[in-house]
Order: C-alpha cells, then sequence, then structure tokens
C-alpha cells in the first residue's frame, strides 16, 4: 500500500466516476523464483479527467512500468485498473489493443515517429489505424500541424526536422485521434531547455481538456510548473502527491 | 495501412535494394538456368518436331528416344501398311554419316532418308533451292547452320559436290532446321540415297511414319499397329514426351540443372532473409509503436506480408526480365540453348513467393511477439 498522500489523491465514491484513470493496488513483477524483480509494489493513484499529472522519480523506481499498465500496453502481476470506466485487467488482448487505437494518445522519449513518412504523415497515423480513409486522415492532421505552427513543414521527413519540432509532430500524432488519456514519457528529456519549455507548453495548452486527463513521466524539473499535480514515486511505490504549481495558480481544469 | 508499409519498406534504400536484389539474383539464376535446361530439352526433340506431317512414328519395341535408332526390316513398313485405320506409311532413314571436307578433314552428319515417292519429312524452311531438286542424282539438302560448320565464311554454292562415306553427295538446297542436341549438320537426302550412304547393313529402315485416317485418331491407330505388328507406334507428342523422359532420366543433365537452381534459391532465400530481418528488427521500435498506438498483430502480419510479396514481385521482375535479356541477347550467335517457355516463369514464381515467405517467417515472429511497451524504454 503506498504511503498516504498529502493531498486529496483518495475521492470520494461519487466523484469516482469522474476519474479517468483509477488505480488500487497494483503489483508488477518481472522474472521467476530468484530472479523476481518487484517494480511496483502496490500502488494507488487517482487521476480525475482534465488533470495533467506528472510522475516523477527517480530511474528504475517504476514510472514507466506503471504507465505502460495505465496505457494498457503491459498488464499488472495484481491490482485493479481503471481507464476511462474500463477495467483494463478483465480485457482481452483484442480488446485492449482497440481501447488504446480509440482512447489513448502517446508521447514518446525518443518521438517514435517512422522515418520514412512525412510529418503529416506521421500525424496521421492514428487515424488511419482507426480505419479512416488517408486522404480524409491527412486533411485532419496537417490541420492540427498547422495550429501547432508546423504548417510549413507537413511534407518534411522527421530527419528533416528539429528535435523540438519532431516532438511538436508527435503532439499532433497523440492528440489527432482526440483521445480520453494522454500518456507522455520523458516528453522532454531529448530537447534543449526551449523547446522542452515550448513542447510543455503545447501539452498543457493544448492537450489539457476538461474531457481528457494527461499523465506526464519525467524528470526534469523545469516542467513542473505545468502540472495540476506531481505524483513522486519511490521504489515501486507512490510516496506522496503534491498540487502543482498550475492547480495553485488556478490555471488548471 | 498498407502505403505505411510500402513507405517503411522504401524508406531505407540500402536494405530494400539488398533484400530486392537477394530476389531478383536467385530469380535470374533460377530462370535463366530451367531456361538454358529447357533450351537444351527442346535440342533434344528438334528433330521430331523437324519431320511435320506425321501424326505417328512406328519403330522397334526398345527405341528409347529419337537417336537411339534399332533398325527394322523393309517388309514392317508394308506390315504398318495394312492395318486398318493407317491412311498412309513411309520409311525414314536416321543415321550418322561422315562427311569429308575440302580440306580433307571430316564432319559427323545426320544423315536423314525420305521416302522417294512422297518426300514426307521434308524440311519446310527452304533458304536455297526447293526440296524437288531432291530427286536429281546424288543430291542433298543441308541446313545452313551445319554448312557454315563444314565451310566456315564460304559462301552457299548450289551444285557444290563433297563425300559421304566415299560416296559423291551434290548440295542442291539449304534449309533452316532447328539446331540439334548434338549440333552435327543435318543432311536430308532421298531414302534409296540414304541407305547407298549408309554401311552396309541387313537392316535399315529406322522409322515408319504414318497417320491415321481422318475419321480415326492418331492415338487409336498407333495403339492397333502396335496390337498387330508388336512394333512400338506412338503419337508424335508421345514420342516427343519420350524422349525428353529419356533425357530426365537417364542423364545427369537435369540434376546438375537442379543444382544450379537449387544453389540460386539458397543464396537468395538467405540474402533477402537476412537483409529483410535486419530491416525488420532497425524497424522494431516502429513496430512498437505502432502496436502501442492500437495496431493489431493480424494488421502488422499484413504488413510485413505485404512488403515481402512488394519486395518479390519487384525482385521476380527484375531477375525474369534479365534472364529474358539474357536469352535475347545470345540469340543468334550463341551456342548456348536458351528457351523461356511459361511454365519457367510460373516455377520462378513460385520459387520467388517461396523465397519471399521463408524471408518474412522469421520477422514475422520478431514483430508478432514485440512488447508495445517497448517505445517507453527510452
Amino acid at each position: 500500500m503506498t504511503t498516504p498522500p498529502d493531498t486529496d489523491q483518495f475521492l470520494s465514491a461519487e466523484s469516482a466516476a469522474a476519474m479517468a484513470v483509477r488505480v488500487r493496488g497494483v503489483t508488477k513483477e518481472f522474472g521467476a523464483g530468484d530472479a523476481i524483480a518487484r517494480v511496483l509494489r502496490g500502488v494507488d493513484l487517482d487521476i480525475p479527467y482534465g488533470e495533467l499529472l506528472m510522475l516523477v522519480g527517480p530511474s528504475g523506481c517504476g514510472k514507466t512500468t506503471l504507465v505502460s499498465i495505465i496505457a494498457g500496453t503491459l498488464g499488472p502481476s495484481a491490482g485493479e485498473v481503471t481507464v476511462l470506466g474500463r477495467d483494463l485487467v478483465a480485457m482481452g488482448h483484442a480488446a485492449k489493443v482497440r481501447f488504446r487505437r480509440e482512447h489513448v494518445g502517446f508521447i514518446f522519449q525518443s518521438f517514435n515517429l517512422l522515418p520514412a513518412l512525412t510529418s503529416v504523415e506521421n500525424a496521421a497515423v492514428p487515424l488511419v489505424i482507426a480505419g479512416w480513409r488517408r486522404r480524409k486522415a491527412l486533411e485532419v492532421a496537417a490541420d492540427l500541424l498547422d495550429q501547432l505552427g508546423l504548417g510549413d513543414r507537413l511534407t518534411h521527413l522527421p530527419g528533416e526536422l528539429s528535435g523540438g519540432q519532431q516532438q511538436r509532430v508527435a503532439i499532433a500524432r497523440a492528440l489527432v485521434h482526440d483521445p480520453k488519456l494522454l500518456v507522455c514519457d520523458e516528453p522532454t528529456s531529448a530537447l534543449d531547455a526551449e523547446n522542452g519549455r515550448i513542447t510543455m507548453e503545447l501539452i498543457s495548452r493544448i492537450a489539457v481538456q476538461r474531457d481528457r486527463a494527461v499523465i506526464v513521466v519525467t524528470h526534469d524539473s523545469r516542467v513542473y510548473a505545468h502540472a495540476d499535480r506531481i505524483a513522486s514515486m519511490e521504489d515501486g511505490r507512490i510516496e506522496s502527491v503534491a498540487v502543482g504549481p498550475r492547480k495553485q495558480s488556478g490555471t488548471g481544469a | 495501412m498498407l502505403w505505411i508499409a510500402w513507405k517503411m519498406l522504401i524508406g531505407n534504400r540500402a536494405k530494400y535494394l539488398g533484400i530486392v536484389f537477394g530476389v531478383a539474383f536467385a530469380a535470374l539464376l533460377i530462370a535463366q538456368q530451367a531456361s538454358i535446361f529447357c533450351g537444351l530439352m527442346s535440342l533434344t526433340v528438334s528433330q521430331i518436331l523437324d519431320i511435320e506431317g506425321a501424326g505417328i512414328w512406328v519403330m522397334d519395341r526398345n527405341v528409347r528416344y529419337v537417336d537411339d535408332i534399332k533398325p527394322l526390316p523393309d517388309t514392317d513398313l508394308y506390315r504398318v501398311k495394312g492395318v486398318p485405320g493407317v491412311d498412309w506409311a513411309v520409311r525414314l532413314y536416321k543415321g550418322i554419316a561422315r562427311a569429308r571436307v575440302d580440306e580433307g578433314s571430316y564432319e559427323q552428319v545426320i544423315l536423314l532418308g525420305l521416302d522417294d515417292a512422297t518426300l514426307v519429312g521434308a524440311p519446310t524452311h527452304m533458304v536455297h533451292g526447293s526440296i524437288a531438286d531432291l530427286r536429281s542424282p546424288d543430291a542433298v539438302i543441308m541446313d545452313v547452320a551445319g554448312h557454315k560448320r563444314m565451310w566456315p565464311g564460304e559462301p552457299y554454292r548450289a551444285g557444290r559436290v563433297f563425300e559421304m562415306n566415299d560416296r559423291r553427295a551434290v548440295i542442291v538446297g539449304l534449309t533452316q532446321t532447328r539446331r540439334t542436341f548434338q549440333s552435327f549438320p543435318v543432311i536430308y537426302t532421298r531414302y534409296s540415297q540414304a541407305v547407298r550412304y549408309a554401311p552396309a547393313e541387313r537392316k535399315v529402315l529406322s522409322f515408319v511414319l504414318a497417320d491415321a485416317l481422318p475419321n480415326e485418331s492418331p492415338g487409336t491407330v498407333a495403339a492397333r499397329i502396335e496390337a498387330q505388328t508388336g512394333l512400338l507406334a506412338i503419337t508424335r507428342q508421345d514420342f516427343l514426351r519420350k524422349t525428353i523422359r529419356y533425357y530426365l532420366l537417364q542423364t545427369g543433365i537435369p540434376v546438375n540443372f537442379a543444382v544450379t537452381v537449387l544453389l540460386g534459391f539458397l543464396v537468395g532465400t538467405a540474402i533477402a532473409g537476412q537483409t529483410f530481418y535486419l530491416f525488420i528488427v532497425e524497424n522494431i521500435r516502429q513496430f512498437g509503436a505502432l502496436k502501442a498506438m492500437g495496431t493489431g498483430n493480424g494488421t502488422i502480419l499484413l504488413m510485413v506480408l505485404a512488403q515481402a510479396l512488394q519486395v518479390g514481385v519487384v525482385g521476380f521482375g527484375i531477375g525474369v526480365g534479365m534472364a529474358a535479356l539474357f536469352g535475347w541477347s545470345i540469340q543468334g550467335f550463341s551456342k548456348l540453348a536458351f528457351f523461356m517457355p511459361w511454365q519457367v516463369i510460373v516455377i520462378t514464381a513460385a520459387a520467388v513467393f517461396l523465397i519471399v515467405l521463408l524471408a518474412s517467417l522469421l520477422s514475422i515472429r520478431r514483430v508478432l511477439v514485440v512488447d508495445p511497451a517497448i517505445v517507453f524504454r527510452g
């Protein structure tokens, strides 16, 4: 069980329905026998809609594992995981794939753009996966890239873009299908300070909406200013959850 | 999703060209060697093909292929003629003779003796002279390639005299024939003339050429000839097959070519498989990202197979195209036999399909088991 949080991490039963993410007693172990590694040791976490939660902590504390479980790319060893009202633990493989396709957006540390696709094609990938017609998907992706200031870089390949521009393409790709959960894994770690700041501003300005929850895994203390809450992890547990500057200043949802 | 697969594939030019090269190399080797093999096989039956007009060939029961001559007594001609359903039957002499060229050297030739009255089996593509000229004393007609071989660089001269088995022969015409397996010159003459050239033997009749009445099938009449005479009587098509079967089963030719084709297949599979696997491994994070974003394993499988199929089609096109170009470029001046029937193209396509399937199998497993959470590992 986690250390009791110092803020309102646990909400009342009435407000539980408003939770985008609800994690209870989640453990995760890798390996078997003597070589077993306990990465998560009973994590409880709630993330309401409209909130940007930052997950912070030292390397190896279990941040990435937890976010993988919440995103549905990894299953827990034990515990309950309810995301957008769906029980991910009970969900079958195919349903999980469909769930991710329809409801989850991803921003990765190393962008993971397809190097052979142009910016607009990369941004359109989730729509293509969802079965949209190519032309329509490209139109929607182009509009979003334009909003992100990349209207003149639509036909550029990732290799022709700066790191900041690539991450903006990745943001467009994560948001193009209007997901209800956005998972960002170290979105600024491959960027310089200025591009990191711009990226977080874009995420907090465009991604955070009333009907969407955003989780940002980060090491970068410079971006804490954009957090509604900050959950600190240590040794596979959430040690504390603090109200972030964004909520304190009243700019959050 | 297929256009994404296509762009991923050609996005890495070096790998793409490497895979295509592997497949194209295999396709080239398979198609080219198979075509040379078919060319050689077609040479073995060229003399059957060149003797037109006879639907039935009658021969000794122990004959195994067209050059395996086991002479018959002349009376067998009349026994064949007497079988019901036979429209006509004529004699054909086929043997090897020794021709003496001007300089005193000798050349082995294939000697064909046609029925004196009808000249059935006469060549159809005369270049100089006419078939009727064969009726002159000592007259022979020679194939163009044979004339070049016996008198290289010299123009055709009607009435040219040479010796064959120490007897006089006069060239009265040149004809275009298919190349023979032995590449010997082919000389046509009348049957009565041919037996004078041939060494003295008790039996000289090589084959009886016959045809069925219009209301009878050659196969039925051939069976009737066999039943009544005890000779081997088969249709022209069956004789083609019998000859080819002999070369396939009794000579090492198919094995030699099969080894080369197999080598091409293995090398092509190795190159294409290894490069394709490296391509997939290099893109494993991209596939992981696609899976994280909700692409199912079925779609991923389809993407990899589409990529494999794409390189297969391009490699096949290049390989078979190059093999055809090779065949076309050697036409006319090379002694290399080359014949590319549609079956060679189908076999090559099947081999290429197998290559890309094998090449993609290992990669498919690798990409299907990739954990989508891989994208969260920096």
